[in-house]
Order: structure tokens, then C-alpha cells, then sequence
């Protein structure tokens, strides 16, 4: 059984620093990215299993990296959970258009990031 | 009356037709007696009638004139006083004249004459009946004017009426306001280029925009709809957001229905909601920031919260999980402070502050005080030039309850009213209601700041407090110890500084300018010939004139004031006028200085003529150029023309050519002259504005003088101008 890989794409430090304890701790291979164009290469790169993707990144947004993983052959697959704060039910409507498989408006309970994290991925780390 | 008057013409043609008749009925006579003799007893009748041809005569003569006499009586009787009675009639109908006709000759003649007068009695009846009639109609027309124009001098609106043309027909006080804040050139015009009678309003909005807003009036007219307008937002060249709504005006016919009558023009209804747009979209700035931005970092917090409580967590990294949240709360603190300090100025924008002389409050509130808390009250100290920027109403009511307060309270018996520059507040003053007497405490102070503001019988719901917050002031109470009195201040913002209007310096008359002749003003052009068949009473006017630093164009001297006026249907538009100084990027002699009244700093910071012209240029647009001396301003307008790319091809008139068209025995044509003459006094001589003026007054009065001689329209003008041009030109 192979570990899952998750990407934290997120141009905060502050959130990234304890998003990478939580699931470092939940048993997950991390990888972090500070803005959009970080995020896409990691994900060419490392292959993760499921990205939590923030939306307001500089260079691009997490629209989109949503928007350019569906439209790529080979990362169309990476689960998408998108982590924002901007939290309108149009923006909600935006990132699901453009394929993210969940979303989460901040601020949020780490348990049920967890937990979705966990529903996603099929129970497994 | 019989004596002078000359005989009938018919009564000699009747007395000759009598004596023919009895010559020849004598002749007949005789013939046949004749006949009836033998030679001999001829001869003898022939003798006899011979001898007796004398008596004969005069029987026949005495006969004609019985004749004469007879025919005379019955022509004076029956004739006559008909003929005359025609010839009276004659007079009543064809002028205005209003008389009986004298009752003369015979009966008959006698009742016409009665008729006569019956008849000219009731159309003086109904004329005046039609007069009163249309008195009253002229009055109320007057009067409805006299309503519309006040309605439309205190609205807080901008409104502009124009013609299907989309020429200007009206327009009030604030839209000429409206209008300066919309020139591109503030400095220069001050919008006077882009509103006036008679402007086209397409020099400030988009035609289409405005004929798309009158299809759809059209159309929901069509549908039948009863109050038909439109509404469009449009930004101006020089960047404002307007909002304007547009109503139809339709042509006034009573028998027409409603959904007939033709339109005629529109109204419309300025808003510039530039700022307020600003503002909304600030608010909505401040919005977003307080939502997505805090929702951020209450996520970070959140987090790292929840991290701190694994009990595994290393010493180390329960450190930076704190230092997150430390940092976080930090920066919510910060943003929070600098949303409080920026929204201070959205939340004053939401009530209707208005501008208001400082002085002008304190007077009110004098009055107000006296009336409704009946405390005598005066004004101290209080610096007239201040503007502020108030709710005038609710802070009168705080002021006058404060005071009813003051007098139940602490038997207070009068009060004074100071205003003056805030210390130590840039952008506010502070408006002072002082007392002398009893002490008060803070308590007491706080708690008549809470209470809801009741004067008399008048209870309201809000607060001194509210009052404040309105205007983004502030309150409290103080004592001056020495004096033995104390006072409660209100810091109020201030409006923006007035425009100070320029007060022009009263000059010394001195001598005018040579006459030019050194510039073809007749030179012809499409648009002066376009105009040449128009009537003089009937055109649109820009009258104007130059202060120059000296008096050689060519030799590189330089305009450094305009004035202009605008006449309009033979009015002088006094309201409608252009005046600017201008930085002449060169020295200003000495010498001319007492003549113009200008002095360098005076036109220091003020704009270049690169940017006057145009705006001089777009004010003159569609006009005929006057001036007097005309030459010698046009000369400073061309040469300028390469530099400024401005071509003032306007056709032009000159009232000193005009002058010595009308009066050419006259010594002298000077501008004084002309004003002596013409009984218009000088104001302002040697200012550019005020010699407009006066040259515009004395063109007024030119008008109908010219008229007289059988000259009416420009092109009439302007040729009876170019002979006296060269006329002159001969000295």
C-alpha cells in the first residue's frame, strides 16, 4: 500500500505551516507550493494523489491551475479540493465549474478538512 | 361748414343738363310756334322776341337759378350727408379712431349714421373684452415663468431644456455649476464653453446616446405610457459619471390626446455621480476586505488552534503555531484600524451635506435659538469667510436645544455664538455656543449629548451625538476660567474653499488703443457668407475683448486677459460671460499696468493662451464676433492661430465701424464715446469684461439704428461696414 501524495498549494505561510503539520501527522507525503505556477509544475512533477488548492495565489489563481489540470492529458485525474476565502456562492459555482472536486470556504475545522481529505482519497492515507 | 365745402361734382352736371333741357325746350317751343305762322307774323314774333331778348334771358336765367337753387337744397338734403357719412365711416373702419359720427341730413341718413355708431361702439367692446383677455393670459404665462424659473433656481438638481435639436432653451443655476465641474478646462472657462442658450447640448454628451434615450420616450409614448423617460449613465470627456434622466417635453395642444401630441424637445436632469460612485465602490472595497480578507487569516488561526492542541506537538512547533496566531491577530487589529480611518469619510458622504457661508448658520441659528428656546442669543467672533459643509436643520435643533437646556437647567440667561478655523483640526472649524455661569459636570454634559434633542413641543429621534457623527465631527465642553463663562465646541468640516471672486481694481480712464486697420476683417469665408442673409436682431453674438501687454502684435506682445458677453435674441446675456487672464510667458510693461490694472503675479499660475483659445474658441462656436476695434483683437487672434491650431474664421462685427456707419459727422468713435452716446454707463473700463460689456450694450442699441437705415441683416452690416473701412482708411 502506497502512500498518498497531497500538494498544498497556498501563498500563505501561515496556513501552509500548519496545513503541512496536519497532514504530515494524518500519515500523508506532503509537497507545498507558494503560488500557481508552483502548484501546476509540482503537480506535473511529483504526480500528488489530491491537491488542496488555494484560490488567491499570485502569478495564477487557483481558477486557474483548476482549469488547466482538467484541460492537460496528463494531470486531468489529481483530485482538486479547493481551500478559499472567498466565499459567495458564485465563486463557489466558478470553482466547480471549472472541475474542483470540493471546496472549502475559510476559515474552516481541520477535522473536517481530515475528513474530507480522508472521504476523497478512499479512507486510505 | 357749407362754405368751403366743395359742391358735389353731380349737382353741376344736373344744373347743365337743366339749362340744355330748357334751351332746348325753348328752342322746341318756339320751333312749333313757329310753324304755325305765316313770313309776315315770323318776322314780327322774331322783332318782338328780339327786342324782348334781354327779358327773355333773364326769366330763363332767374328759372336756372331756382334750379340751381332747388338742386343745391336737395343735394345737401339728400346727397351730401350720405357722401360724408361714408368718408367718416371710412376713417372709424380703416384706423383706430373712436367716434360718433355727427347725426346729419335727412332721416334716413340720419339712423345709417346711428347704426354707424352702434356698430364701432360694440367693436370697441369686444376689443377690449379681447384685450383684458389677453392681459390675463400674458400674466399668467408670466406668472407660470416666474414659478417654473424659481422652481428650477432652487432645485438641487442640474436642468437643462433643449429643442429636438438638442439646442439649450434653458437651463438653471445648478447646471451651470454642474457644468463648470465638467469643464476639461476649469481654469479657463469654467464650463461657460459647454453650457449657454442656444449651445448645442451635443458638446457635452454622445448624440446618439441622446436621440437612442428619445427613441425609447417615442416608443413608450407609442405604447401609451404617462410619465414616458428615460434614464442613461455616460462619462464626460473630461472623465465625470453623470446620470441623467430625460423627460419630453410636448407641444401644447389641447385637442390633441395625449399619445398625439408631438414632442418638441426634452428636459433633462443632471447627477454627476462621480463621487458617489467613488464612494460605493470603496464601500464595496471595504466590504470585500472585511469578508475574504479576514476570512484568510481566521483560517490561519484557526489552523494553527487547532494544531496546538496535539498533545505531541514539540515545544518548537507549538511556538510557531503561536507565532501564527500572534502574527495573524496582529494583522487583523491593523487592517481593522486603517477600514476605520478610511470609512470615516463614506459614512459622512451618506448624509446630504451641503455647503453653507458660516456666517449665514450662525445667523440662523441666532434666530432659531430666540424662537423656539426663547433665550436671547448674538453672534462673537464669528469668521465670515468660513464655508462649511453641514446638515443645517438637525444642527440647528442641537444648538437650540442645548440652549433651551442651558436656560431650564441653570437658569442660563443668554448666549453667544462664535465661529472660527478649528486649532489643531485641519479641515474643520469649530462653532462655539458660549454662556457665562454655573458650572456643569462632565456627567451632566455626556447625558444632554445622549438625550434625544426636544425643543419645545418639537421631539426628534436622534441625539447631539447623532448630530456630530453626521458630519464626522466632534463635541465637548470647556471653560474659560478667566472670562467666567464656558462654552460647548462642535468641530464641522469645512466646504471646499470658494472661489473668491476676482475683485477687479477701479481704473484710471486713460486713452483707447489706436484705431487698426492693419487686418482684413472683411475677408469672406463659407461661414460668414452662410450668415450673410440672416437678420441682426436675429443672431447669436459673442462680444469680446483683449487686455494686451502692449499694442504690436507682431512685435511680440501678448493677450493677457478675454473677456467676452453673449447676446442671444437682442439680450445681453450678462450670466452667460467668459472672463480668464493669461499667463503671457513675458514681462508686463511697468507703463501699461495702471492702464489694465494687471500685474505680473496677477497672471502668474494662470493658464497659457494655447489653453485659453480653445476655450475661447468653443465658447465663440456658432456666433458672430464682436468687438470693438475689432481689428486690433482679431490681429492678437490670428497670429496665435499656428500655435494653438485655433482658426477664428467667425464672421465679425466692429460698433466703431458700425459708429461711423450711422453717425459719420461724429468726432470721435472711441469706446467712451460710443457708452456717452449711447447713454451706457462704464463699469470696469480697461478690464477685458468690462469693455465687453459696455461694447456689447452699445451693439444692442446699434441694432435698430442700423435698421432704421435699411441695414438688417449681416451681410447688409458688413458691406456698409467695408465702405466706411476704406473711407476711413483714406485720413
Amino acid at each position: 500500500m502506497t502512500t498518498h501524495k497531497l500538494l498544498i498549494a497556498d501563498d500563505e505561510p501561515n496556513i501552509l505551516i500548519s496545513l503541512e503539520f496536519l497532514m504530515k501527522r494524518e500519515g500523508y507525503e506532503v509537497v507545498l507550493a507558494r503560488d500557481g505556477q508552483e502548484a501546476l509544475d509540482a503537480i506535473e512533477r511529483d504526480k500528488p494523489d489530491l491537491v488542496l488548492l488555494d484560490v488567491m495565489m499570485p502569478v495564477k489563481t487557483g481558477f486557474d491551475v483548476c482549469h488547466e489540470v482538467r484541460n492537460s492529458e496528463t494531470m486531468r485525474d489529481t483530485l482538486i479540493l479547493m481551500l478559499t476565502a472567498k466565499g459567495r456562492d458564485t465563486d463557489i459555482a466558478k470553482g466547480m465549474a471549472l472541475g474542483a472536486n470540493a471546496y472549502m470556504t475559510k476559515p474552516f475545522s481541520t477535522k473536517e478538512l481530515v475528513q474530507k481529505v480522508q472521504a476523497m482519497l478512499g479512507n486510505q492515507p | 361748414m357749407s362754405g368751403q365745402q366743395k359742391t358735389d361734382r353731380r349737382l353741376w352736371w344736373l344744373l347743365g343738363m337743366a339749362g340744355l333741357v330748357s334751351v332746348a325746350w325753348l328752342g322746341a317751343t318756339i320751333g312749333l310756334v313757329g310753324s304755325t305762322l305765316d313770313d309776315e307774323s315770323r318776322a314780327t314774333v322774331w322783332r318782338l322776341l328780339g327786342e324782348q331778348s334781354v327779358l327773355l334771358l333773364l326769366t330763363w336765367g332767374a328759372g336756372m337759378g331756382a334750379i340751381a337753387w332747388a338742386l343745391k337744397r336737395w343735394f345737401d338734403h339728400w346727397v351730401t350727408p350720405s357722401v360724408q357719412l361714408a368718408e367718416e365711416a371710412q376713417v372709424v373702419l380703416k384706423t383706430d379712431v373712436v367716434r360718433n359720427l355727427p347725426l346729419k341730413g335727412n332721416v334716413e341718413t340720419q339712423a345709417l349714421a346711428g347704426l354707424f355708431n352702434q356698430l364701432v361702439a360694440q367693436r370697441e367692446e369686444l376689443r377690449s373684452e379681447m384685450d383684458a383677455k389677453v392681459n390675463l393670459a400674458a400674466e399668467g404665462i408670466e406668472q407660470e415663468k416666474s414659478r417654473l424659473a424659481a422652481l428650477m433656481s432652487e432645485l438641487t438638481q442640474s436642468v437643462v431644456v433643449c429643442n429636438l435639436d438638442g439646442r439649450v432653451l434653458l437651463y438653471n443655476n445648478r447646471a451651470r455649476m454642474q457644468f463648470r465641474a465638467l469643464s476639461q478646462a476649469p481654469g479657463v472657462a469654467g464650463g461657460a464653453e459647454l453650457i449657454g442658450l442656444g449651445r448645442s447640448i451635443y458638446g457635452v454628451f454622445d448624440q446618439r446616446l441622446v436621440a437612442h434615450a428619445l427613441d425609447s420616450i417615442r416608443q413608450r409614448l407609442l405604447r401609451g405610457a404617462a410619465q414616458p423617460s428615460a434614464q442613461f449613465v455616460t462619462t464626460t470627456p473630461s472623465g465625470q459619471l453623470l446620470r441623467v434622466q430625460m423627460a419630453p417635453v410636448r407641444a401644447a395642444t389641447t385637442q390633441a390626446s395625449d399619445a398625439d401630441r408631438e414632442l418638441t424637445g426634452f428636459v433633462l436632469m443632471l447627477d454627476n455621480i462621480t463621487r458617489e460612485f467613488e464612494a460605493e465602490s470603496a464601500k464595496d472595497q471595504v466590504l470585500l476586505s472585511l469578508t475574504e480578507g479576514s476570512r484568510a487569516a481566521l483560517a490561519n488561526m484557526q489552523a494553527a488552534i487547532d494544531m496546538l492542541d496535539f498533545p505531541d506537538l514539540e515545544p518548537a512547533m507549538r511556538e510557531r503555531f503561536l507565532g501564527v496566531v500572534r502574527d495573524e491577530i496582529r494583522s487583523l487589529s491593523q487592517r481593522i484600524t486603517a477600514l476605520e480611518s478610511g470609512s470615516a469619510d463614506s459614512v459622512k458622504s451618506r448624509w446630504p451635506l451641503e455647503d453653507m457661508l458660516g456666517s449665514d448658520l450662525v445667523n440662523a441659528a441666532i434666530k432659531r435659538i430666540e424662537v423656539t428656546a426663547r433665550v436671547p442669543a448674538s453672534a462673537v467672533d464669528v469668521d465670515s469667510s468660513l464655508w462649511l459643509k453641514v446638515e443645517s436643520f438637525s444642527l440647528l435643533q442641537a444648538l437650540s436645544y442645548l440652549t433651551a437646556r442651558l436656560s431650564e437647567e441653570f437658569s442660563v440667561k443668554f448666549v453667544q455664538l462664535r465661529l472660527g478655523l478649528a486649532q489643531g483640526s485641519a479641515g474643520k472649524a469649530q462653532l462655539d455656543l458660549i454662556w457665562s455661569g454655573q458650572v456643569m459636570s462632565t456627567e451632566t454634559v455626556m447625558s444632554w449629548e445622549m438625550d434625544v434633542i426636544k425643543v419645545g413641543a418639537e421631539t426628534t429621534r436622534i441625539t447631539v451625538r447623532d448630530v456630530i457623527e453626521r458630519h464626522g465631527g466632534a463635541f465637548w465642553f470647556e471653560r474659560e476660567r478667566t472670562r467666567h463663562q464656558a462654552f460647548f465646541r462642535f468641530l464641522l468640516p469645512l466646504a471646499n474653499p470658494q472661489e473668491q471672486a476676482e475683485a477687479t481694481a477701479a481704473l484710471q480712464p486713460t486713452d483707447s488703443r489706436p484705431e487698426y486697420y492693419d487686418f482684413d476683417l472683411f475677408k469672406t469665408t463659407e461661414l460668414t457668407h452662410a450668415l450673410d442673409d440672416r437678420l441682426l436682431s436675429e443672431l447669436t453674438y459673442t462680444v469680446f475683448d483683449t487686455e494686451t501687454t502692449g499694442l504690436n502684435p507682431s512685435q511680440g506682445d501678448e493677450i493677457i486677459q478675454i473677456g467676452a458677453a453673449r447676446i442671444v435674441n437682442n439680450k445681453l446675456l450678462k450670466q452667460e460671460c467668459f472672463e480668464q487672464l493669461v499667463d503671457p510667458r513675458r514681462s508686463i510693461p511697468a507703463a501699461t499696468i495702471p492702464i489694465h490694472g494687471i500685474s505680473p503675479d496677477m497672471v502668474q499660475g494662470q493658464p497659457t493662451i494655447d489653453q485659453v483659445l480653445p476655450a475661447f474658441h468653443a465658447f465663440a462656436q456658432d456666433t458672430v464676433l464682436v468687438a470693438h476695434n475689432a481689428a486690433f483683437d482679431m490681429r492678437f487672434l490670428q497670429l496665435k492661430e499656428q500655435q494653438t491650431g485655433m482658426v477664428f474664421d467667425h464672421p465679425v462685427l466692429d460698433t466703431l465701424l458700425l459708429s461711423a456707419v450711422l453717425h459719420p459727422s461724429q468726432d470721435s468713435h472711441r469706446l467712451e464715446a460710443l457708452s456717452e452716446r449711447f447713454n451706457v454707463p462704464i463699469v470696469g473700463r480697461h478690464t477685458a469684461m468690462g469693455d465687453a460689456m459696455v461694447t456689447a450694450e452699445v451693439f444692442v442699441k446699434l441694432i435698430p439704428l442700423l435698421a432704421e437705415k435699411g441695414i438688417l441683416t449681416l451681410g447688409q452690416a458688413r458691406e456698409a461696414a467695408q465702405k466706411t473701412y476704406y473711407a476711413r482708411l483714406k485720413y
